[in-house]
């Protein structure tokens, strides 16, 4: 028989709604399920994926709050009286940030309606490649046909099972954000020093490169003023350029996180006073130690949402090692009809942008006679640490692996924010470099930037660098002044040179 | 000091007349001592004070009552600008460039006079000159200005607090300055004879305006001073200035503590002996005409900065020009200065970053049929949660569409838009394009990527 819709979308996420938002514009008659499984915790949340209930928005909005500690402290140098003693509530953040992602999911509801999207509250399986089952929570069936399938259901943390206790006692990110209460329990006075009762401890260890959702989380933890450790059994921020990686760790352990490197959690157990006891493996030092916290959150990398889809009953084909969907780049997967977008797929970045990039990309060619194909280079992305640290193109390392340390260049600064001089901050990690190639032109291969709004800065040099941006055309741009984004444009001494980088007056 | 690194003697000659309210300064020029530094560093402590009532909303708890000392601000801004001063002076020394506090003005062909503080002068021969003297605030020239009113050049090292304060000008100094008194928590009220930001486009002038009206600026349009008498002395006093309408007869009073004058600057053209060389000046605007690559009708004197006709008035813009003139002169160089899509940022309470043709310039210059403008309001994640202005933030884009949908003037309204700014403005350097735009990623979530 004829299928119900022309598109059905598995996963109400940023790909997702994209996606079925723009087919709604061609006038298709488009559905989308979507549908939370609670994490091990209990927490589930409403409509919008990841992004929005627990992903770059209460992330970013948790780091503000952070961020406004630090400003708090700086506005006495500039002259703002504030009685001591400030503390901070996490209820207080906790409902705002959990109010403001209700009022998206809301949002993204009306949005549907608005475009006559239906939209299912289930969780879909496939049966054949047209046909999809959906189930409620109350366990309630419904059978679904369309001609094309999106499978954009993304990602949910890891567990690491084999730890004992890690399933039973922590948290993950999926949790962080909806506490209603404080990880470590009651508010800190935050001056003039934190105390260490309350402790919260973060282990992370990434296996791919994905934008540090984890070292985010310690970094406003610490920032809000709780006593925040985190766990690394390697590198932090794996794939990211190292030495940018480096300077951000440096930053955050200044500002008061603390670091236990080259360590692996071997198991968690519950205290009578309810407090967690970890035990771990140093294996710089080959020795075991313990120490007892209130929070134990993991991050130790993200699943792909595959496994209740039925995707052998259909043969779409995933990775064996990572799990996720193969697709070509049209965003095609093994079977024809069936199209995987997003964090699912297998190969590209965990952003948002580029999912919902991707999503309309991809409604685009299959009903809006377009044939644009979706860029996956040169995507800027910012990691929303203490310091910030944004970036576009490729890495100092990935530029000497793919032309050689002879044929590139780099040029970099160290600076200080006008702001941070009042407010006598250090400003020794920030910094900034950029990668080009030694040819005449001196395309710009890779941009790098630690500071505050990181994330403001790069964006449009993104777009200059998708323009093939090179060396000379960038100096030839004059600066605004006073900012941190015009030193870039004055970027001038090479790391070849040897000479002191740091950027000296006006 | 570019012309020192090719191992030419350089000498500068810097001085500072006192300001009519005997107010003077260091070495560094506008920007570093009565410009972008202090007002940018006075304008962050007014954001702080946003920060501050917005943190109590992401669950920061402190006392109700947070009051601003003045002076504890000032004294910060005024030892960070020592320290600039200080690290110019051992930086022309570091790179054996003579230095003398002195006025310099022309007194014959290759030969300038230069009068220090106590007044004794010395002359001194050259090859080559540079002027870059800069401008100085504008007075209105009505009875009480020099003697009770401020300008910029006093503002930023005021040993007291302003008060209730009175701008009189439309200026983005004017404009800049309202701005942070009233985040401060001063009362502000700011006398426009016309219209905002004469130059800037006006759209984005406008939202400025009213955006600053929303938040407790007062706007007195179309009228101008005419007197200003002193009621009480003191640190502050009690001004009272009296305005007269630009569109009737109707008069108006009102009183208040400082009254600061940004109605513009005058080029310090007037008084340094360009006529003993010959140096031809605009008579109107005081400013020096140069050719492209900054040369005067005098082969030999050239000119940056504040002071040339039809430039801009920016740091940038001055320190690129300066150098590139160097390098031109003395390193066989032929790269002029590109005074094209320069970017600037207006560092009001919502700032505003642009690059390029405003609205109104592109319809005049392509026809309002040939230009495409796509635009947006925004609203920053951060104002969220502080249930912050709703839909003020906007951006837009204008293309060109005879050129390939080309980017030709590029304008926001938000918090950091000099650091948004600043990408685009070498994108739009790059000849971007509205497709590439399009197909560029953004980062989420921040403003940039709308």
């Amino acid at each position: 028989g004829k299928n119900e819709y022309d598109l059905l979308v598995i996963g109400g996420g940023s790909g997702g709604l994209a996606c079925a938002k723009e087919a709604a514009q061609f006038g298709r008659k488009v559905a989308v399920l979507d549908y939370v499984e609670p994490s091990p915790q209990g927490t589930k949340w409403g409509l919008g994926g990841t992004c929005v209930n627990v992903g770059c928005i209460p992330k970013k909005l948790m780091h503000q709050a952070a961020l406004l500690g630090s400003a708090l402290k700086d506005a006495q140098h500039y002259g703002w009286n504030i009685a001591q003693p400030v503390q901070h509530t996490w209820s207080v953040m906790a409902q705002a940030v959990q109010n403001y992602v209700k009022s998206l999911n809301w949002g993204h509801r009306v949005q549907l309606q608005d475009k006559k999207v239906k939209y299912f509250n289930m969780k879909g399986s496939f049966s054949d490649p047209h046909t999809i089952r959906g189930l409620t929570k109350a366990g309630k069936e419904t059978i679904v046909t369309a001609e094309n399938i999106v499978i954009a259901t993304g990602g949910r943390p890891k567990y690491p099972t084999h730890i004992a206790g890690a399933l039973e006692y922590g948290i993950t990110s999926d949790d962080l954000f909806w506490l209603k209460e404080s990880p470590g329990k009651t508010p800190l006075a935050y001056y003039p020093f934190v105390l260490h009762l309350y402790e919260i401890i973060v282990y992370i260890s990434l296996t791919d490169a994905s934008p540090d959702v984890s070292l985010e989380c310690a970094g406003f933890l610490t920032g809000i003023g709780l006593d925040t450790t985190v766990m690394m059994r390697s590198i932090p921020l794996r794939g990211f350029d190292q030495q940018m990686a480096s300077l951000v760790t440096e930053h955050m352990e200044s500002y008061g996180t603390k670091f236990l490197k080259r360590c692996f959690p071997t198991k968690v157990e519950k205290l009578e006073s309810n407090r967690l006891q970890v035990t771990w493996k140093n294996t710089d030092l080959g020795t075991e130690e313990t120490d007892s916290f209130d929070t134990v959150m993991w991050a130790v990398g993200r699943a792909p949402d595959t496994e209740t889809l039925n995707l052998e009953t259909v043969g779409v084909k995933t990775n064996s090692e990572t799990g996720k969907i193969i697709v070509d780049a049209s965003e095609a997967t093994s079977v024809p009809h069936i199209y995987a977008i997003g964090d699912i797929t297998e190969g590209r970045p965990e952003l948002t942008p580029t999912a919902i990039a991707a999503g309309k990309l991809l409604a685009q060619r299959l009903f809006g006679q377009s044939s644009e194909l979706m860029d996956y280079d040169n995507v800027p992305t910012t990691v929303f640490t203490p310091l910030e640290y944004g970036c576009v193109g490729l890495s100092e390392e990935a530029a000497v692996q793919c032309y050689g340390s002879d044929n590139i260049e780099v040029y970099h600064a160290y600076y200080k924010p006008l702001e941070f001089t009042v407010a006598e901050r250090d400003a020794t990690q920030c910094y900034m470099k950029m990668v080009c190639l030694q040819e005449r032109e001196q395309r710009i291969l890779g941009l790098h930037f630690i500071g505050p709004n990181a994330g403001e800065v790069i964006q449009g040099f993104a777009l200059g660098i998708k323009c093939g941006a090179t060396y000379p055309q960038l100096m030839k741009t004059i600066g605004i002044h006073p900012t941190c984004a015009e030193e870039i444009t004055k970027l001038h001494i090479t790391k070849r040179s040897g000479l002191d980088a740091t950027v000296t007056g006006c | 000091q570019e012309a020192a690194k090719y191992e030419k003697k350089v000498m500068v000659l810097d001085f500072v007349t006192p300001t009519p309210l005997g107010n003077s300064w260091g070495l560094g020029g506008t920007c570093v001592n009565v410009g972008c530094i202090p007002k940018k560093l006075m304008h962050q402590a007014a954001l702080l004070g946003q920060a501050l009532q917005d943190s109590r909303k992401f669950g920061w708890q402190f006392m109700e009552e947070v009051k601003h000392n003045w002076m504890t601000m000032t004294e910060a801004v005024q030892n960070y600008i020592g320290s600039l001063n200080w690290g110019y002076r051992v930086a022309l020394r570091d790179k054996k460039v003579t230095y003398e506090n002195a006025y310099g003005e022309f007194v014959g062909p290759h030969t300038v006079k230069a009068t220090n503080k106590r007044g004794v002068a010395k002359l001194y021969t050259a090859e080559r000159f540079l002027i870059a003297t800069g401008e100085r605030p504008r007075y209105l020239g009505i009875p009480g200005d020099k003697e009770y009113c401020i300008s910029s050049d006093d503002l930023f090292s005021l040993p007291y607090c302003p008060g209730k304060t009175l701008v009189v000008g439309a200026s983005y100094v004017a404009l800049e300055c309202a701005g942070f008194l009233a985040g401060l928590g001063l009362d502000v009220t700011v006398m426009v004879r016309s219209i905002l930001l004469r130059g800037f486009d006006q759209d984005m002038a406008n939202k400025i305006g009213e955006y600053m009206e929303e938040h407790g600026i007062n706007f007195i349009r179309e009228f101008v001073p005419i007197k200003v008498e002193q009621l009480e002395e003191g640190t502050p006093g009690r001004l009272k200035v009296i305005a007269k309408s630009t569109k009737g007869n109707q008069i108006i009073e009102g009183e208040y503590n400082t009254v600061l004058l940004a109605i513009g600057r005058d080029a310090c053209t007037r008084k340094i002996g360009l006529d003993k060389v010959g140096v031809k000046i605009n008579e109107k605007t005081g400013k020096i005409p140069v050719n492209d690559e900054e040369q005067t009708n005098v082969p030999y004197i050239y000119a940056v900065g504040d002071i040339l006709q039809d430039k801009l008035e920016l740091t940038p813009v001055a320190i690129q020009a300066g150098r590139l003139l160097v390098r031109r002169l003395y390193a066989g160089a032929t790269s002029k200065c590109d005074y094209m899509n320069v970017p600037t940022t207006v560092f009001t309470p919502l700032e505003y970053g642009a690059c390029g043709y405003s609205e109104e310039t592109a319809v005049e210059k392509f026809g309002e049929e040939n230009i495409e403008v796509y635009h947006s309001h925004f609203w920053p994640l951060e104002w969220t949660v502080p249930s912050r202005d709703n839909n003020k933030c906007y951006a837009k884009i204008i293309c060109n569409m005879q050129d390939n949908e080309r980017v030709i003037g590029f304008h926001v309204l938000g918090p950091n838009a000099g650091e948004v700014t600043q990408g685009f403005a070498a994108a739009i350097k790059c000849g971007l394009t509205k497709e590439q735009l399009d197909s560029t990623i953004g980062i989420h979530p921040v403003c940039a990527e709308v």
